[in-house]
């Protein structure tokens, strides 16, 4: 890491943000794979567009582009209104059949 | 809370300026805010009550938030304590109470056989993987500002505010048709389906009540709103 870029990082190089967000990552993969509630497994799908945000604000202070941020900005309307529509979804689910886990979401096999 | 951190992290710029070297309070804030995101995120996957995870959902954010401000960027945490903590968050507690799943579930039973451990060796696999292809290759070309640069000579707003409505304004104008299908998704998603609500009446045979059958449906019509 050169010392111009660092300097705009907060003086902390770039690569201590994208490991940390790397890791964030894991979790949140790690969780979506195990975890049987839906909600719970949209909460950990939050977690990676969170790594994701912060790998991206991470480049864009390393590079001096403003074009990252930018898609941080796009990246949270997407996840607005995808949580809107997923939480919809879980709602109209629920209706049908309290008790539901991911397990038993197959209701569109005939 | 956020002014208070952007003073601190003000004071933290200028002492490191002022030594050229990473203060230590910058690292002390990056390793504090390191901690609370990881901890909240592995709160998230652990927490038996989906409330909690909730709650260490907004732990995580807001540590995302704190780094955000620590790279200079003020708008976006500010977005993201907002949007995020604020709204998102919300959301999923108003649907974790709405549906009354607050209780807990049994994280120690395993319902596919195998799936604990192929889980640890896919995400150590893929982590792995991501961290030696940044040892070993260059993912970065060096190339600097293509879509206008973040220097410091003007706020962070005003460069997010230029970008957007000049060079992403188109991507910026499909984001409002995205929210408006968004929200009459919801909208559709959410209505009960007319058909359960007058069931009882229409019950009986098809032929037989074909008269009564749209009056009774027309009383519910005007009721329901």
């Amino acid at each position: 890491m050169t010392g111009a870029t660092s300097a705009l990082n907060g003086n902390i190089s770039g690569e201590w943000y994208l490991a940390l967000a790397a890791v964030l990552f894991a979790i949140g993969a790690f969780g979506l794979l195990i975890r049987r509630n839906v909600l719970v497994m949209f909460m950990c799908v939050e977690l990676m567009l969170n790594a994701a945000n912060l790998t991206f604000v991470t480049f864009a202070n390393m590079l001096h582009d403003i074009g990252g941020q930018v898609l941080v900005f796009f990246v949270l309307v997407v996840a607005a209104a995808e949580v809107v529509v997923g939480l919809g979804i879980v709602v109209a689910i629920f209706r049908r059949r309290a008790n539901a886990t991911a397990d038993d979401f197959h209701l569109m096999k005939g | 809370m956020a002014v208070v951190m952007h003073g601190v992290l003000l004071a933290a710029t200028a002492a490191a300026t002022a030594t050229g070297h990473a203060s230590l309070v910058d690292w002390g804030t990056f390793v504090v805010a390191a901690a609370i995101v990881l901890s909240g995120a592995i709160g998230v996957v652990v927490a038996r009550n989906p409330v909690h995870s909730a709650l260490m959902l907004v732990m995580t954010l807001f540590g995302i938030a704190v780094l955000f401000v620590l790279q200079r960027d003020d708008f976006l945490a500010a977005v993201q304590v907002i949007v995020y903590a604020g709204a998102i968050v919300v959301l999923f507690l108003f649907v974790i109470m709405f549906l009354g799943v607050d209780r807990e579930e049994n994280i120690a039973a395993e319902p596919l056989r195998g799936q604990r451990p192929l889980a640890v060796a896919l995400v150590a696999l893929g982590v792995t993987g991501l961290l030696l292809l940044g040892e070993v290759s260059k993912w970065t070309t060096g190339a600097l500002s293509v879509a206008g640069s973040t220097d410091s000579s003007t706020s962070n707003v005003a460069q997010l505010g230029t970008s957007v409505y000049t060079t992403y304004l188109f991507p910026f104008e499909v984001t409002s048709a995205l929210l408006v299908i968004a929200v009459v998704g919801a909208v559709a998603l959410a209505r009960r389906p007319p058909a359960v609500v007058t069931a009882p009446d229409l019950d009986l045979d098809d032929g037989l009540v074909d008269e009564s059958a749209p009056a009774t449906d027309d009383a519910h019509q005007e009721v329901t709103p």
